[in-house]
């Protein structure tokens, strides 16, 4: 497996930052590793870090106690998990679960946040990438509000 | 505009809602069509609908149509028993030429029914499989109790080395595949844009997005084919029913490259 050094920079969500701009985000950046079925992290609780996703599955889950878990969305190999890390109240919304081996770079988001506050250009430049994968699952949930399938051909 | 005489010979169903039906001829040959046509086809004393055919071209007889039960023919349709006779008009249209794609990658993005129409294409894919470098299907459905074609999808990866994407737009408790919109798998999917021949059929929404992200990618315009779905009636491009501004998709279309429908498709008063 590549170092972080290697990886990040190559990928879509940091696609363009500056090299000064990519140490900072590397002093933030940590591998780690999650089997099936464990949480990268479960609703309510602190959103300290989100994850760029290597290898494997996770799913976004929210739980009902009469319905029961529901996939809200899946995430795969080369897309960001997380960005309550970034809106106050910083807690996470739903639950993230390795639905296969995972393999992810963690991101500390209070270290970053920290960075993004000392150096505007960094955070707007970390904002833009955010706001885009927002604008993206937005984009995605409310065409499948359309419930497409469900009407006639 | 005279229907011939078919037979149902047996009916499969695919899900809740959905019937392939396998039909044969009463009144001579087997019906030949290309990947991508559609027949009217006729529930006498109830009416006439347009299906896509569902089969293998190179294997017409039993002639296949894969039907969603959403209205009165429809539903005398998937319900027809063994030895119901039914009436068929065409084939019609045009169809996705898959044979342009010679040499390169295939790209099929299908949602919901419209892996119906696709799957005659897929199957003459995979009839000349070394014809093709990689093969790609991505598929959306509602929920992963409509998804269309499972054993079909299973066998073209399994043994004919195509790449198959399923995604749901309801992930359900237990479901570990998944979630999300068809479109957004094009981004990642593993193909050469430049040389690729993209088939999409579905909701015209969805083809919408999914032209665009197949575009963005790199794929040009003219390789990137859509089938229309519009009030088809007479099938010779007579009625008017289903006209787009200066085309009838049912003699023009229903499979038309992406750069002629591109200025039609946000065109709301169309």
């Amino acid at each position: 497996m590549r170092t972080l050094a290697e990886y990040l920079p190559e990928h879509p969500f940091f696609a363009g930052l500056d090299p000064a701009s990519m140490d900072v985000v590397l002093g933030c950046a940590q591998n780690v590793h999650f089997a099936a079925g464990e949480m990268l992290f479960q609703t309510g609780s602190p959103a300290d870090t989100f994850y760029v996703i290597r290898q494997g599955r996770v799913a976004l889950e929210a739980h009902d106690p009469r319905s029961g878990t529901m996939v809200v969305a899946t995430l795969s190999e080369g897309e960001v998990a997380g960005w309550s890390w970034l809106v106050p109240p910083y807690r996470w919304m739903f639950d993230a679960r390795a639905v296969s081996p995972v393999s992810a770079v963690a991101l500390d988001g209070d270290c970053l946040r920290g960075k993004c506050d000392q150096d505007p250009a960094l955070g707007y430049a970390l904002m833009q990438r955010v706001a885009h994968v927002m604008y993206e699952r937005l984009q995605d949930a409310r065409i499948r509000l359309l419930d497409l399938y469900g009407e006639a051909p | 505009m005279v229907p011939r005489l078919f037979g149902v010979v047996r009916t499969y169903p695919d899900t809740l809602d959905t019937v392939t039906l396998a039909l044969e001829p009463l009144d001579g040959p087997p019906l030949a069509f290309r990947a991508g046509q559609f027949t009217m086809l006729h529930a006498f004393g109830v009416g006439e609908v347009p299906i896509s055919i569902s089969g293998d071209p190179t294997r017409p007889d039993p002639l296949l149509h894969t039907v969603r039960d959403v209205g009165a023919v429809t539903h005398a349709l998937v319900t027809a028993a063994p030895g119901t006779a039914v009436g068929v008009r065409g084939p019609f249209g045009s169809g996705w030429e898959v044979a342009d794609g010679t040499g390169g990658d295939v790209v099929v993005v299908a949602g919901g029914i419209g892996l119906a129409p696709l799957r005659p294409a897929i199957l003459e894919v995979v009839s000349r499989r070394s014809d093709y470098g990689r093969v790609v299907l991505l598929y959306g459905a509602r929920s992963p109790a409509d998804i269309l074609f499972a054993d079909d999808m299973a066998t073209w990866a399994q043994r004919h080395g195509i790449v198959v994407e399923v995604t749901v737009d309801y992930g359900p408790p237990g479901w570990s595949g998944r979630v999300g919109l068809v479109t957004t798998l094009v981004a990642r999917a593993g193909f050469d844009p430049l040389h690729s021949l993209a088939l999409v059929c579905g909701p015209e929404v969805m083809m919408r997005y999914a032209a665009t992200a197949l575009s963005a990618r790199g794929v040009p315009d003219t390789r990137i084919r859509l089938s229309m779905e519009r009030n088809m009636r007479c099938g010779i491009g007579l009625c008017g029913h289903c006209q787009l501004r200066e085309l009838f998709l049912c003699v023009d279309g229903p499979v038309l490259s992406y750069d002629r429908l591109a200025p039609l498709l946000d065109v709301r008063e169309l």
